[in-house]
C-alpha cells in the first residue's frame, strides 16, 4: 500500500541540514524517495518536529540545502513548498465553519468558485464527515477536527505530507480509524509522507520506512520491517523498549 | 520568486508591521521628549531658580507626598488582606459575585467623581456630617486635609488590593483546600500554612502597586487636600504652572517628582509587581466551606464594613447628583459644549491610543519571531516591556513639560485638544498593550504556523484570521482608553480655558464657584459615561471551543 514509489508524491532530501535554537544543536541529512511512507521516532528533544518545520519551510536551516521533488526550496516560503502539513492541535480556525477550514486549501482567501464548493463537500464526504460542512471546530470531536484537517489535505493535493503527531489526543481505537483513513488517502494521492509518531503501532500499520532520531541527529533509517525485528537498531530498540 | 508578508525570513529589509511599530514608538518618544526637552530648556535657561526652588516648602511637599502615599498604602493594603481572606473563606453566598462587581466599579470611576461622593458623604455639608458633629463634639469641620485624601485613596485602592489577592487565594489548588479538611486544619493553621504563603507572595507588589498610584495622585489631592500643608508634587506643579506662573519652581517640583516616581518603579520591578493593575474578576474554584460559626461572624462583619465604605460614596454620587436641577443641566448650553468636546477628544485620544498600541504589539510578534532563538532585543523588549512604563510618568508632568515648552508660543490653550488628546492617548497604551496582546499573541501562537502553511497574508490573513479574533480585545482596548480619557483631569487643568472645557474641567469650575448641587449632578452624569464604557470594556466573549 505504501511503498508504491508513486509519481504523484515528491522525493524529499535534506543535504547537510544544520540548525541550532536555544543551545540544542541539529544536523540532518536525510533522503526519502518519492511516495515512501516514513514513521519519525525519537525521544522527546531529539528534534522530530525540528525535522518537519526546516522541510515546512518554518524554520530556515543555518546551513545546507533543502530539496522537494529534486528542486532546492531552502529559502522558498511554507505556502509556495509543495507540502501539506497537518499538527497535533490546532489546524482549524474555531471561528470559520467546517467547508471555510477546508476551503482554505483552495484559496488563502477564501474566494471559492461552484466547483470548490462541491470539491469541498466531497472531500469532506471522504474523511466521513458530509453534512457537516456549517458546524464550527468547537462543535466537533477532536477526531473529527482531524478529518476535516484531512480533508483539506485531500483538497490541496500536494505531493508531501507531514504530520507533527496528529493523532497523539485521539484514543486507541480512534487512532487506529484515523490511520485507515491516512492510509487509505495515501494510497489515493501517493503522496510522500513524513509522520512524527511516538506510537510503535503506527510505525508498523502505516509505515514502509521509519527515521529514528536521537540528538538532534538521525541516528538510523530504514525499513520499518527490519526496525522492528531483533536486528534493529539498538538505540532504536533501547527506545521502544524502554 | 516573490517573498511577501513572510516573518520567519533572516535578513529581511523592514517588515510593514515592524516599520508601523517603530512609527509608534517614535510617536510616544516625541510626546515624552518634548515634555522633558522643555523642562530642560527651561532648566538650562536659569538654573538658578530651578536650585533656588529647592526651599523648605518644596521639602515639605514633598515630605507630604511620600507620608500620605505610605498611610494610604497601609490603610488599604492591610485590611485588604483580611477582607480578601474572608471572600475566599466563603466561596459561594448570596451576593458575592455583585461585591466584587461593586469593588471593581472605584477602579472605573474617575478620580474627580470619587472625591466628589466623598466630600458628598463626608464633606462639611455631606449627609454623614451630623452624626461625625455629633462624635467629633460640635460643628463637623469636613474631611478636607490628610485625612480626605487618606479615605478617597483607600476608597479607590482597598477594593482594588481585595481583588489581587483574592486572586492570589484562589490560585491555591481545590486539592490542597481539600487536603487540610481531611487533615482537619483549623482556622489559624490554614492560614498559616496555605493562604499566607500566597498573599505573602503578593504583598509586595500589590503595596508598591498602590504606593505607586497614591504618590502620583492628583485629582484626589487637588481637590481633598487643603492649603500648603496637605499638597503633594503634582499638585505643586499644577499651581506653580497655573496661578504662580513659575515654570522654575515647577521644573523642580517636576524633577522631584520624577526622582520620587523613578524610585517607586525601581521597587515594583524588584518586587516583581504589575504595572498596570488585574482587572480580571476572579471566580471562585469548588472548594470545602472551613469556617466554624466565630468565624463566619466576623468575615460577615468584615465584608459588611468594607462593603459599605465602598458603596458609601458611590450611594452619596447617586443621591447627591438626583437631588441636583438635572433637567437645567440637561438644558444647560455648557454643558451640551462641555459633553461633546469630551466625547470627541476622548474618542480620538482612545482611537489614537489602540492604534499605537496595535502596531506595537503587532511589531513586537514579529520580532518575537524573528529573534526567537535569542535573547530578546532591545526594540522588541521597547514594545513589550517598556511601554508598560509610560503609565508611571504621570500626565501632569508630560503636561507641565509641553506647558513650558510651549508658552512662548501664545497658543497655549488653543493646543488644548492636541494635549489632551495625545497626552491621555499615551497615557492608555499599556493599558491596551494589556488588552491586546495576549489575544494576539494566543492567536499568532495557534495560527500562524497554518496561515503561513496556507498561504494566507496581507487583508484575506487580516480579514480571515486576525479580525474576527481581535475584534473582541481592540473593542475592550478602545472602551477602556476612552474612559480613561474622559474622566482625566490632569491634562485639562493645565491647559484648559473657557474656549475648551470638557467634562471634569467643566465639573471642577462649577465646584469652584460654589455650586455644589451642578457639580454633584455633572458627577453623575460623568461617572454613568465612565462606568458605561468600563462595562463595556469588561464584558468577556461567550467562552467557546
Amino acid at each position: 500500500m505504501s511503498d508504491d514509489n508513486s509519481p504523484r508524491g515528491a522525493a524529499i532530501e535534506l543535504d547537510d541540514v544544520s540548525f541550532g535554537f536555544d543551545g540544542a544543536r541539529m544536523h540532518f541529512d536525510l533522503a526519502v524517495a518519492a511516495g515512501t511512507v516514513v514513521a519519525i521516532m525519537g525521544a522527546s528533544g531529539s528534534g522530530k518536529t525540528t525535522l518537519l518545520n526546516l522541510i515546512a519551510g518554518f524554520e530556515k536551516p543555518e546551513a545546507g540545502r533543502v530539496l522537494i521533488g529534486g528542486r532546492d526550496v531552502t529559502d522558498w516560503p511554507p505556502s509556495a513548498r509543495p507540502v501539506s502539513m497537518v499538527f497535533q492541535e490546532n489546524n482549524l480556525f474555531a471561528h470559520l465553519d467546517v467547508a471555510a477550514n477546508v476551503g482554505l486549501g483552495r484559496s488563502p482567501s477564501l474566494r471559492l468558485s461552484e466547483k470548490d464548493r462541491t470539491d469541498v463537500s466531497a472531500a469532506l464526504e471522504h474523511v466521513g464527515l458530509g453534512g457537516k460542512e456549517r458546524r464550527l471546530p468547537g462543535e466537533l470531536s477532536g477526531g473529527e477536527r482531524q478529518r476535516v484537517a484531512l480533508a483539506r489535505v485531500l483538497l490541496r493535493r500536494r505531493p508531501v505530507l507531514l504530520l507533527d503527531e496528529p493523532f497523539a489526543s485521539l484514543g486507541p481505537g480512534l487512532r487506529r480509524e484515523m490511520l485507515s483513513l491516512l492510509a487509505d488517502l495515501q494510497a489515493r494521492l501517493g503522496m510522500t509522507v513524513l509522520m512524527v509518531t511516538h506510537h510503535p503501532e503506527d510505525a508498523r500499520a502505516l509505515a514502509g520506512h521509519v527515521a529514528f532520531l536521537s540528538g538532534g541527529r538521525i541516528e538510523a533509517f530504514g525499513e520499518a520491517d527490519r526496525f522492528f525485528s531483533d536486528t534493529g537498531p539498538q538505540g532504536f530498540r533501547n527506545y521502544i523498549e524502554g | 520568486m516573490a517573498v511577501r508578508d513572510e516573518p520567519l525570513r533572516r535578513g529581511f529589509p523592514i517588515e510593514p508591521r515592524v516599520g508601523a511599530g517603530l512609527a509608534a514608538l517614535a510617536a510616544i518618544a516625541v510626546l515624552i521628549g518634548g515634555a522633558f526637552a522643555g523642562m530642560i530648556g527651561e532648566a538650562a535657561r536659569d538654573w538658578s531658580g530651578a536650585v533656588s526652588a529647592f526651599d523648605g516648602y518644596m521639602m515639605r511637599v514633598a515630605r507630604f507626598t511620600l507620608w500620605q502615599a505610605a498611610l494610604s498604602t497601609l490603610l488599604s493594603v492591610v485590611p485588604a488582606l483580611f477582607v480578601a481572606r474572608a471572600l475566599a473563606r466563603h466561596p459561594r453566598f448570596f451576593g458575592r459575585a455583585a461585591i466584587l462587581r461593586l469593588f471593581g466599579v472605584p477602579l472605573a470611576l474617575p478620580a474627580l467623581v470619587a472625591a466628589l461622593g466623598v466630600l458628598a458623604l463626608y464633606g462639611r455639608a455631606g449627609y454623614f456630617a451630623e452624626p461625625l458633629g455629633w462624635l467629633h463634639g460640635g460643628r463637623w469641620p469636613g474631611i478636607y486635609g490628610l485625612s480626605g485624601i487618606l479615605v478617597a485613596h483607600v476608597f479607590f485602592n482597598l477594593p482594588l488590593a481585595t481583588r489581587l489577592f483574592l486572586h492570589a487565594l484562589e490560585t491555591i489548588p481545590a486539592d490542597q483546600w481539600r487536603l487540610a479538611a481531611q487533615l482537619g486544619m483549623n482556622g489559624r493553621a490554614t492560614f498559616r500554612l496555605l493562604e499566607w504563603p500566597v498573599l505573602r507572595a503578593s504583598l509586595s507588589g500589590v503595596a508598591a502597586l498602590v504606593f505607586m498610584l497614591c504618590i502620583t495622585s492628583f485629582t484626589i489631592v487637588l481637590l481633598l487636600g487643603g492649603g500648603p500643608r496637605a499638597t503633594t508634587l503634582e499638585v505643586a506643579i499644577y499651581q506653580a504652572l497655573r496661578f504662580d506662573f513659575d515654570p522654575a519652581r515647577a521644573i523642580a517640583l517636576i524633577g522631584l517628582q520624577l526622582a520620587l516616581v523613578t524610585a517607586a518603579i525601581f521597587l515594583i520591578t524588584r518586587l516583581g509587581a504589575d504595572a498596570a493593575a488585574d482587572r480580571g474578576l476572579p471566580v471562585a474554584p469548588a472548594r470545602p466551606a472551613l469556617a466554624g460559626p466565630l468565624e463566619r461572624v466576623l468575615n460577615a462583619v468584615l465584608i459588611l464594613a468594607a462593603l459599605a465604605f465602598v458603596a458609601g460614596p458611590m450611594a452619596a454620587i447617586v443621591t447627591a447628583g438626583l437631588e441636583a436641577d438635572l433637567a437645567r443641566l440637561a438644558a444647560d448650553p455648557a454643558v451640551h459644549a462641555a459633553t461633546a468636546t469630551s466625547l470627541v477628544l476622548a474618542v480620538l485620544a482612545a482611537i489614537l491610543s489602540v492604534s499605537l498600541a496595535y502596531a506595537m504589539v503587532s511589531a513586537r510578534g514579529v520580532l518575537a519571531q524573528a529573534g526567537r532563538r535569542g535573547r530578546p532585543s532591545l526594540l522588541e523588549r521597547a514594545m513589550g516591556e517598556w511601554a508598560a512604563f509610560v503609565l508611571v510618568i504621570p500626565p501632569i508632568v508630560i503636561g507641565a513639560g509641553w506647558f513650558v515648552l510651549l508658552r512662548q508660543t501664545g497658543q497655549l490653550f488653543a493646543l488644548a485638544p492636541v494635549m489632551v488628546v495625545t497626552v491621555n492617548a499615551v497615557m492608555a497604551v499599556p493599558f491596551a498593550i494589556r488588552a491586546i496582546r495576549p489575544a494576539h499573541d494566543a492567536a499568532a501562537a495557534r495560527h500562524d504556523r497554518l496561515a503561513a502553511s496556507l498561504g494566507m497574508s496581507g487583508m484575506s490573513r487580516w480579514r480571515l484570521v486576525d479580525w474576527p479574533v481581535l475584534r473582541r480585545p481592540l473593542l475592550t482596548a478602545l472602551a477602556f482608553a476612552m474612559a480613561l480619557s474622559l474622566g482625566d483631569l490632569g491634562v485639562i487643568a493645565l491647559f484648559g480655558s473657557d474656549a475648551v472645557q470638557t467634562l471634569p474641567y467643566l465639573l471642577l469650575q462649577r465646584m469652584g464657584a460654589y455650586r455644589t448641587a451642578d457639580a454633584a449632578g455633572l458627577a453623575l452624569f460623568l461617572g454613568i459615561l465612565c462606568l458605561l464604557l468600563m462595562s463595556l470594556a469588561d464584558t468577556r466573549p461567550t467562552a467557546r471551543r
